[in-house]
Protein backbone atom coordinates (compact mmCIF):
# COMPACT_ATOMS: atom_id res chain seq x y z
CA UNK A 1 0.00 0.00 0.00
CA UNK A 2 1.72 3.07 -1.16
CA UNK A 3 1.03 6.39 0.37
CA UNK A 4 -0.71 8.89 -1.78
CA UNK A 5 -0.13 12.52 -1.29
CA UNK A 6 -2.78 14.81 -2.53
CA UNK A 7 -1.28 18.10 -3.33
CA UNK A 8 -3.55 21.06 -3.90
CA UNK A 9 -2.06 23.59 -6.20
CA UNK A 10 -2.53 27.00 -4.68
CA UNK A 11 -2.35 29.83 -7.14
CA UNK A 12 -1.58 33.43 -6.22
CA UNK A 13 -5.22 34.18 -7.02
CA UNK A 14 -6.32 31.64 -4.38
CA UNK A 15 -4.16 33.29 -1.75
CA UNK A 16 -5.52 36.66 -2.75
CA UNK A 17 -9.11 35.46 -2.52
CA UNK A 18 -8.45 33.92 0.88
CA UNK A 19 -6.86 37.10 2.18
CA UNK A 20 -9.66 39.35 0.95
CA UNK A 21 -12.31 36.91 2.16
CA UNK A 22 -10.71 36.92 5.62
CA UNK A 23 -10.94 40.71 5.70
CA UNK A 24 -14.58 40.57 4.61
CA UNK A 25 -15.40 37.96 7.26
CA UNK A 26 -13.84 40.12 9.98
CA UNK A 27 -16.04 43.02 8.86
CA UNK A 28 -19.13 40.76 8.87
CA UNK A 29 -18.47 39.62 12.42
CA UNK A 30 -17.71 43.15 13.60
CA UNK A 31 -20.88 44.39 11.98
CA UNK A 32 -22.97 41.72 13.70
CA UNK A 33 -22.14 43.48 16.96
CA UNK A 34 -23.59 46.79 15.79
CA UNK A 35 -27.20 47.22 16.93
CA UNK A 36 -29.57 48.12 14.10
CA UNK A 37 -32.75 50.16 14.29
CA UNK A 38 -34.64 47.77 12.04
CA UNK A 39 -33.95 44.08 11.46
CA UNK A 40 -32.32 43.68 8.07
CA UNK A 41 -30.81 47.14 7.94
CA UNK A 42 -27.03 46.76 8.01
CA UNK A 43 -24.25 48.87 6.54
CA UNK A 44 -22.78 45.86 4.73
CA UNK A 45 -19.18 46.82 5.39
CA UNK A 46 -17.89 43.55 3.96
CA UNK A 47 -19.07 44.74 0.56
CA UNK A 48 -16.32 47.35 0.61
CA UNK A 49 -13.88 44.46 0.26
CA UNK A 50 -15.95 42.93 -2.56
CA UNK A 51 -15.93 46.26 -4.41
CA UNK A 52 -12.17 46.54 -4.11
CA UNK A 53 -11.66 42.99 -5.38
CA UNK A 54 -14.04 43.68 -8.26
CA UNK A 55 -12.09 46.76 -9.29
CA UNK A 56 -8.66 45.21 -8.89
CA UNK A 57 -9.10 41.57 -9.86
CA UNK A 58 -12.39 41.24 -11.67
CA UNK A 59 -15.81 39.77 -11.09
CA UNK A 60 -14.79 36.12 -10.68
CA UNK A 61 -12.63 36.77 -7.65
CA UNK A 62 -15.16 39.23 -6.25
CA UNK A 63 -17.81 36.48 -6.44
CA UNK A 64 -15.51 34.07 -4.60
CA UNK A 65 -14.83 36.58 -1.85
CA UNK A 66 -18.49 37.49 -1.52
CA UNK A 67 -19.75 33.90 -1.32
CA UNK A 68 -16.97 32.74 1.00
CA UNK A 69 -17.82 35.70 3.19
CA UNK A 70 -21.49 34.68 3.36
CA UNK A 71 -20.63 31.08 4.17
CA UNK A 72 -17.90 31.61 6.76
CA UNK A 73 -19.55 34.72 8.20
CA UNK A 74 -22.78 32.83 8.85
CA UNK A 75 -20.87 29.99 10.51
CA UNK A 76 -19.09 32.43 12.83
CA UNK A 77 -22.23 34.38 13.70
CA UNK A 78 -24.19 31.15 14.20
CA UNK A 79 -26.65 31.80 11.38
CA UNK A 80 -25.64 29.00 9.02
CA UNK A 81 -28.76 27.59 7.30
CA UNK A 82 -30.98 29.89 9.39
CA UNK A 83 -33.29 32.28 7.51
CA UNK A 84 -30.70 35.02 7.88
CA UNK A 85 -28.19 32.91 5.98
CA UNK A 86 -30.52 32.44 3.02
CA UNK A 87 -31.40 36.12 2.99
CA UNK A 88 -27.74 36.99 3.01
CA UNK A 89 -26.95 34.42 0.30
CA UNK A 90 -29.77 35.66 -1.91
CA UNK A 91 -28.62 39.24 -1.41
CA UNK A 92 -25.07 38.27 -2.33
CA UNK A 93 -26.19 36.38 -5.45
CA UNK A 94 -28.47 39.13 -6.76
CA UNK A 95 -25.90 41.82 -6.12
CA UNK A 96 -23.20 39.73 -7.82
CA UNK A 97 -25.50 39.33 -10.81
CA UNK A 98 -26.04 43.08 -10.89
CA UNK A 99 -22.31 43.69 -10.50
CA UNK A 100 -21.59 41.41 -13.46
CA UNK A 101 -23.55 43.89 -15.56
CA UNK A 102 -22.41 47.05 -13.79
CA UNK A 103 -18.75 46.08 -14.12
CA UNK A 104 -19.17 46.31 -17.91
CA UNK A 105 -20.02 50.00 -17.70
CA UNK A 106 -17.18 52.21 -18.95
CA UNK A 107 -14.75 52.65 -16.04
CA UNK A 108 -14.04 56.21 -17.09
CA UNK A 109 -17.56 57.20 -16.10
CA UNK A 110 -18.65 54.67 -13.51
CA UNK A 111 -16.55 53.84 -10.47
CA UNK A 112 -16.92 51.91 -7.22
CA UNK A 113 -19.69 54.23 -6.04
CA UNK A 114 -21.91 53.26 -8.98
CA UNK A 115 -21.09 49.59 -8.44
CA UNK A 116 -21.90 49.92 -4.78
CA UNK A 117 -25.27 51.61 -5.36
CA UNK A 118 -26.30 49.06 -7.98
CA UNK A 119 -25.22 46.17 -5.75
CA UNK A 120 -26.99 47.60 -2.70
CA UNK A 121 -30.30 47.93 -4.53
CA UNK A 122 -29.96 44.47 -6.05
CA UNK A 123 -29.18 43.11 -2.59
CA UNK A 124 -32.33 44.59 -1.08
CA UNK A 125 -34.40 43.55 -4.11
CA UNK A 126 -33.30 39.93 -3.89
CA UNK A 127 -33.86 39.77 -0.17
CA UNK A 128 -37.32 41.31 -0.31
CA UNK A 129 -38.37 38.90 -3.07
CA UNK A 130 -37.08 35.92 -1.07
CA UNK A 131 -38.80 37.18 2.05
CA UNK A 132 -42.06 37.62 0.12
CA UNK A 133 -41.81 34.18 -1.45
CA UNK A 134 -40.73 32.27 1.61
CA UNK A 135 -40.63 33.97 5.00
CA UNK A 136 -43.57 36.39 4.94
CA UNK A 137 -45.91 35.29 2.16
CA UNK A 138 -47.88 38.50 2.24
CA UNK A 139 -47.64 41.73 0.28
CA UNK A 140 -47.16 43.58 3.55
CA UNK A 141 -43.41 42.95 3.09
CA UNK A 142 -43.34 45.51 0.32
CA UNK A 143 -44.41 48.09 2.86
CA UNK A 144 -40.83 48.05 4.14
CA UNK A 145 -39.25 48.45 0.71
CA UNK A 146 -38.98 52.28 0.77
CA UNK A 147 -37.12 52.13 4.08
CA UNK A 148 -34.77 49.41 2.87
CA UNK A 149 -34.23 51.27 -0.40
CA UNK A 150 -33.35 54.46 1.46
CA UNK A 151 -30.77 52.64 3.59
CA UNK A 152 -29.46 50.84 0.50
CA UNK A 153 -28.85 54.18 -1.15
CA UNK A 154 -27.13 55.71 1.88
CA UNK A 155 -24.92 52.72 2.68
CA UNK A 156 -24.32 52.08 -1.01
CA UNK A 157 -22.89 55.56 -1.50
CA UNK A 158 -20.87 55.43 1.73
CA UNK A 159 -19.40 51.97 1.07
CA UNK A 160 -18.58 52.93 -2.49
CA UNK A 161 -16.81 56.07 -1.34
CA UNK A 162 -14.83 54.14 1.27
CA UNK A 163 -13.81 51.55 -1.35
CA UNK A 164 -12.77 54.30 -3.79
CA UNK A 165 -10.86 56.04 -1.02
CA UNK A 166 -9.01 52.89 -0.01
CA UNK A 167 -8.04 52.23 -3.61
CA UNK A 168 -6.87 55.78 -4.20
CA UNK A 169 -4.52 55.58 -1.23
CA UNK A 170 -1.02 54.31 -2.06
CA UNK A 171 -0.80 50.58 -1.24
CA UNK A 172 1.18 49.80 1.92
CA UNK A 173 4.68 48.45 1.25
CA UNK A 174 4.10 44.98 2.72
CA UNK A 175 1.01 44.27 0.62
CA UNK A 176 2.71 42.01 -1.92
CA UNK A 177 5.11 40.51 0.57
CA UNK A 178 2.99 37.44 1.39
CA UNK B 1 -14.96 66.83 2.00
CA UNK B 2 -13.76 67.86 -1.45
CA UNK B 3 -11.28 65.00 -1.62
CA UNK B 4 -14.19 62.61 -1.00
CA UNK B 5 -16.16 64.24 -3.80
CA UNK B 6 -13.17 63.83 -6.09
CA UNK B 7 -13.67 60.07 -5.79
CA UNK B 8 -17.00 60.31 -7.61
CA UNK B 9 -16.90 59.82 -11.36
CA UNK B 10 -19.52 61.50 -13.56
CA UNK B 11 -21.60 58.32 -13.89
CA UNK B 12 -21.59 57.90 -10.13
CA UNK B 13 -23.61 61.09 -9.83
CA UNK B 14 -26.05 59.61 -12.33
CA UNK B 15 -26.27 56.35 -10.36
CA UNK B 16 -26.83 58.27 -7.13
CA UNK B 17 -29.48 60.46 -8.76
CA UNK B 18 -31.31 57.39 -10.07
CA UNK B 19 -31.11 55.93 -6.56
CA UNK B 20 -32.62 59.06 -5.05
CA UNK B 21 -35.36 58.97 -7.68
CA UNK B 22 -36.10 55.29 -6.98
CA UNK B 23 -36.30 55.90 -3.24
CA UNK B 24 -38.50 58.98 -3.57
CA UNK B 25 -40.85 57.11 -5.91
CA UNK B 26 -40.94 54.07 -3.62
CA UNK B 27 -42.40 56.00 -0.69
CA UNK B 28 -45.59 57.31 -2.36
CA UNK B 29 -46.00 54.14 -4.44
CA UNK B 30 -45.72 51.63 -1.64
CA UNK B 31 -46.93 53.64 1.32
CA UNK B 32 -50.33 54.67 0.08
CA UNK B 33 -52.65 51.93 1.44
CA UNK B 34 -55.45 54.42 0.77
CA UNK B 35 -56.32 57.42 2.87
CA UNK B 36 -58.64 56.68 5.74
CA UNK B 37 -62.08 58.15 5.26
CA UNK B 38 -64.42 56.72 7.90
CA UNK B 39 -64.19 55.49 11.44
CA UNK B 40 -66.25 52.36 12.08
CA UNK B 41 -67.06 51.48 15.67
CA UNK B 42 -68.25 47.99 16.49
CA UNK B 43 -69.66 46.39 19.62
CA UNK B 44 -69.79 42.58 19.64
CA UNK B 45 -68.99 42.69 15.94
CA UNK B 46 -72.03 44.80 15.05
CA UNK B 47 -71.46 48.27 13.66
CA UNK B 48 -72.82 50.73 16.21
CA UNK B 49 -71.53 53.94 14.65
CA UNK B 50 -69.79 55.12 11.52
CA UNK B 51 -68.42 58.65 11.14
CA UNK B 52 -66.45 60.37 8.40
CA UNK B 53 -63.03 61.59 9.53
CA UNK B 54 -63.77 65.19 8.68
CA UNK B 55 -64.51 66.87 11.99
CA UNK B 56 -63.56 66.44 15.63
CA UNK B 57 -66.06 64.54 17.71
CA UNK B 58 -66.24 62.07 20.57
CA UNK B 59 -68.37 58.98 20.76
CA UNK B 60 -69.04 56.67 23.68
CA UNK B 61 -69.95 52.99 23.48
CA UNK B 62 -71.32 51.10 26.46
CA UNK B 63 -69.77 47.63 26.58
CA UNK B 64 -70.03 44.91 29.25
CA UNK B 65 -67.24 46.53 31.35
CA UNK B 66 -68.19 50.16 30.95
CA UNK B 67 -67.84 53.01 28.52
CA UNK B 68 -65.24 53.09 25.75
CA UNK B 69 -64.56 56.59 24.46
CA UNK B 70 -63.66 57.03 20.80
CA UNK B 71 -62.14 60.32 19.73
CA UNK B 72 -62.26 61.39 16.12
CA UNK B 73 -60.29 64.22 14.53
CA UNK B 74 -59.87 65.17 10.89
CA UNK B 75 -57.94 62.30 9.29
CA UNK B 76 -57.49 60.21 12.42
CA UNK B 77 -59.23 58.44 15.27
CA UNK B 78 -58.28 56.74 18.52
CA UNK B 79 -59.65 55.05 21.58
CA UNK B 80 -59.37 57.83 24.16
CA UNK B 81 -60.45 55.75 27.15
CA UNK B 82 -61.43 52.17 27.84
CA UNK B 83 -62.24 50.22 31.00
CA UNK B 84 -60.16 47.21 29.89
CA UNK B 85 -57.41 46.06 32.28
CA UNK B 86 -54.45 46.24 29.88
CA UNK B 87 -55.33 49.28 27.80
CA UNK B 88 -53.83 47.91 24.60
CA UNK B 89 -56.30 49.72 22.35
CA UNK B 90 -55.70 53.01 24.17
CA UNK B 91 -51.92 52.67 23.98
CA UNK B 92 -52.16 52.06 20.25
CA UNK B 93 -52.75 55.79 19.89
CA UNK B 94 -54.02 57.51 16.78
CA UNK B 95 -55.02 55.40 13.81
CA UNK B 96 -54.39 57.20 10.55
CA UNK B 97 -54.34 54.61 7.79
CA UNK B 98 -57.16 52.77 6.09
CA UNK B 99 -57.82 49.30 7.55
CA UNK B 100 -55.96 50.05 10.75
CA UNK B 101 -57.83 48.72 13.75
CA UNK B 102 -57.77 49.09 17.53
CA UNK B 103 -59.52 46.32 19.43
CA UNK B 104 -60.64 46.64 23.04
CA UNK B 105 -61.36 42.95 23.47
CA UNK B 106 -62.40 42.98 27.16
CA UNK B 107 -65.10 45.52 26.43
CA UNK B 108 -66.05 43.94 23.06
CA UNK B 109 -65.42 47.22 21.21
CA UNK B 110 -63.37 47.80 18.09
CA UNK B 111 -62.48 50.93 16.16
CA UNK B 112 -61.39 50.53 12.57
CA UNK B 113 -60.69 52.97 9.79
CA UNK B 114 -62.13 52.37 6.35
CA UNK B 115 -60.75 53.69 3.11
CA UNK B 116 -62.13 53.59 -0.37
CA UNK B 117 -61.17 50.00 -1.03
CA UNK B 118 -60.73 47.33 1.61
CA UNK B 119 -57.52 45.72 0.43
CA UNK B 120 -56.60 44.17 3.75
CA UNK B 121 -58.44 42.74 6.72
CA UNK B 122 -56.26 44.73 9.10
CA UNK B 123 -53.02 46.65 9.10
CA UNK B 124 -50.84 46.59 12.16
CA UNK B 125 -47.43 48.18 12.63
Amino acid sequence: MGETTIELRVTPADRRVARYAAAAIVLTVAEAAIPTPLPGVKPGLANIVVLIVLARHGWREAAWVSLLRVLAGSLLVGQFLAPGFFLSLTGALTSLAALALAARLPARWFGPVSHSIVAAFAHVGGQVLLARAWLVPHDGVFYLVPVFALFALVFGVVNGLVAARLMSAPPPAHRDGN
Amino acid sequence: MSDWLALLRPGDWLAAALGVLAVSLAFPLLWRGGPAERAVIRLDGRVVAEYPLDAARRFEVAGPLGRTVVEIQPGRARIAADPGPRQYCVKQGWLTRANAIAICAPNHVSLSLAGRQAGYDTLNY
